[in-house]
């Protein structure tokens, strides 16, 4: 019987050799989800490692500006290591290390979700390995020593498209390989079940801080969340909460890269169709052989030919609504925050600010937008840089 | 009997692995049947992919030159049309799942059958997936090939258990590609599998030598060898037809013993 299914979407689609880890695994976390030890050990860490509760702050020059809702950040650029990628890292690695494994192994895309795994192997004394596409080893190559000084070793991945999409191939390869001690620290709501349900419930302590800081600020729950999408863990982490709530709408945004129109973007939902890859049912960039396409973006965290089965479910139910935002109009948002309230967003949540910028002006100022600000720019300064026309060495 | 029940009733199976389109299709039209003839009781012809995640290097870059050569599954599908009328050697496609669930899995099916094809491998669709494609294969008379792997362990049964046409032993950890030694214990694993079910098994993954073949023939119904028959379509492209044919005959007489 098929497992960890979403709609139509979801499942388990690997090779024979990883089977028994997968099942294994959602043993394991059957288990330790519902254990209280576990649970206190991981929110022990949220609270004194990674900072947590992440602050909900109240963008008030942004408000002004532009007119209409309140805008509040979610401030997950604030954790330790600067993304919400520490929220699953901590969860995984601790649940790997409670299943006996040694090792550890990730994909990356801009570095966030391995510098998050090294940092949280270093404090579990784990080993831990990060593979990472050639290409995005040259425009995060800050990234790439600040795994390497976590003691963590970065293989760049020089197959296919050399992106994430190659990275995650090249780590379900590596783990075919040693399953035994080791264990795929996924980075996001997607791959294999138990991997989407995994990572949303270690990332949906965002969504359950903002109910509570929201309700005690403005006594409501926000209009609108939005959030940024690539596989899409930071949006499922913060829409998870809300659900279930029907007044609160749900908006992802992908990567349009040089634009829709071009062909040149990462954008799943607006131009991909159905199809099963990375051990998953969802939407995929592809063509009508199934061939996956090759993506573009800035943001090398959106660079993904794919989305989370869950989202392609709340895509299909119409609970969530997903739009487009290219290059050009992220690098205005992140230009636009920076200057506007003093914080420099990732090139990935610029995307979420983007859109908030065209949306807010048309809502009343009653209303309330919350955008999840999933990580921090001191990683996207060289490359916004170089994208106006400016060298400058990291 | 299927053309691959039969396969195995002739001795030790010689099962030789080709990426379609590598370099072109119409090395592909020539080779298949020239490996018929110099050997081959069985063929797998692995459907090109962007991203194939059960393959080593190899085979990864023989998918990437086909489809550069324009190979699609399409064109395939004529190619085999085309080889059907020189030789009847049963033929199992192995492909990944997308390929076939985004080309339209009851379009796949029908004109797979059409063409003469007798089985399917997929190596991302385990077990429990394979609702996704065995009504199809019912429907269209072709065997879905399950695969076993050295963790399988109490799967073993249930997969031997569904299983049909033959089980595909998986020999070692990893992706495919060439190795110097194969430390599972393939014996056992078969053993296990022919307590479950009377079923022919066939070892892939590393096996390269005459002596490796003959090693693994000693516990096997076949043996499958792909990433090194792929390394000689590279090194030798479109003149590579006599140089595998060689090779091929070479194993087979190695199991035939």
């Amino acid at each position: 019987m098929s497992k960890g299914k979403f709609g139509q979407h979801g499942g388990q689609f690997v090779p024979e050799t990883l089977m028994n880890a997968v099942n294994e695994l959602e043993e394991a976390y059957e288990k330790y989800s519902h254990d209280q030890e576990f649970l206190a050990e991981l929110s022990d860490l949220h609270k004194k490692y990674t900072g947590r509760p992440s602050l909900l702050y109240y963008a008030e020059r942004m408000t002004e500006d532009l007119g209409g809702a309140k805008i509040y950040l979610k401030r997950e650029d604030l954790n330790h290591t600067g993304s919400h990628k520490i929220n699953n890292a901590l969860g995984q690695v601790l649940l790997a290390k409670k299943m006996g494994k040694t090792r550890v192994i990730a994909e990356t895309g801009a570095g966030q979700h391995g510098v998050a795994t090294a940092t949280a192997a270093a404090l579990m004394g784990m080993e831990c390995e990060v593979f990472m596409g050639k290409e995005d080893t040259d425009r995060q190559a800050l990234n790439v020593f600040r795994m390497e000084l976590l003691g963590t070793k970065v293989h760049a991945v020089t197959s296919g498209t050399q992106t994430l999409k190659d990275a995650v191939n090249e780590t379900m390869r590596e783990w075919t390989n040693r399953v035994a001690d080791t264990h795929y620290v996924l980075g996001s709501v997607m791959g294999p079940h138990p991997f989407p349900t995994i990572v949303r419930d270690f990332q949906s302590i965002i969504g359950k801080e903002v109910r509570s800081q929201l309700l005690e600020a403005e006594g409501k729950l926000p209009d609108m969340v939005i959030a940024c999408v690539g596989g899409g863990s930071n949006a499922m982490g913060i829409f998870h909460e809300f659900v279930n709530e029907a007044s609160v709408k749900l908006v992802g945004c992908e990567a349009a890269g040089h634009g829709i129109e071009t062909g040149k973007h990462a954008a799943t939902i607006s131009t991909g169709s159905p199809g099963i890859f990375h051990g998953m049912k969802s939407y995929f960039c592809q063509d009508e052989y199934g061939q996956i396409a090759p993506v573009f973006s800035i943001s090398a965290g959106l660079d993904y030919p794919g989305i989370g089965p869950e989202h392609a479910a709340l895509h299909d139910s119409g609970r969530a609504s997903y739009v487009s935002i290219t290059d050009q109009e992220s690098v205005e948002a992140f230009e636009y925050l920076s200057r506007l309230e003093g914080i420099i967003p990732a090139i990935e949540s610029a995307h979420a600010v983007a859109y908030a910028r065209k949306i807010a002006p048309s809502m009343g100022k009653d209303e309330v937008i919350v955008i999840n600000l999933s990580g921090r720019g001191d990683k996207d300064v060289a490359a916004i840089a170089r994208y106006k026309g400016v060298e400058i060495y990291e | 009997m299927s053309r691959i029940s039969e396969v195995f009733s002739k001795g030790k199976a010689f099962i030789p692995f080709i990426t379609a389109g590598d370099p072109d299709l119409a090395t592909t039209e020539e080779l298949v049947p020239a490996m018929a003839e110099a050997g081959a009781d069985l063929i797998e012809l692995g459907i090109p992919f962007s991203d194939p995640i059960a393959e080593g290097i190899v085979i990864q870059e023989a998918d990437m030159r086909a489809l550069a050569s324009g190979t699609t599954t399409d064109k395939l599908f004529e190619t085999v049309k085309r080889i059907r009328k020189k030789t009847d050697v049963p033929l199992a496609f192995m492909t990944y799942i997308n390929p076939v669930f985004v080309y339209g899995s009851e379009r796949f099916f029908k004109n797979a059958a059409d063409c003469g094809i007798d089985a399917l491998i997929v190596p991302d669709m385990p077990f429990e997936e394979r609702a996704e494609l065995l009504p199809y294969c019912r429907k269209y008379g072709i065997e879905l090939i399950s695969l076993i792997a050295p963790t399988s362990r109490e799967r073993i049964r249930t997969i031997a258990s569904g299983s049909e046409g033959f089980i595909y032993c998986v020999s070692s950890m990893g992706v495919t590609g060439v190795r110097s030694e194969i430390n599972t214990d393939i014996g056992e694993m078969i053993s296990f599998v022919k307590e479950a079910k009377d079923i022919p098994c066939a070892i892939g993954f590393g096996i390269s030598t005459k002596e490796q073949a003959r090693e693994m023939s000693k516990h096997a119904d076949g043996v499958i060898v792909g990433s090194a028959i792929v390394k000689i379509a590279a090194k030798y492209g479109k003149d590579c037809v006599e140089p595998v044919c060689d090779y091929v005959r070479e194993m087979k007489s190695a199991i035939s013993g």
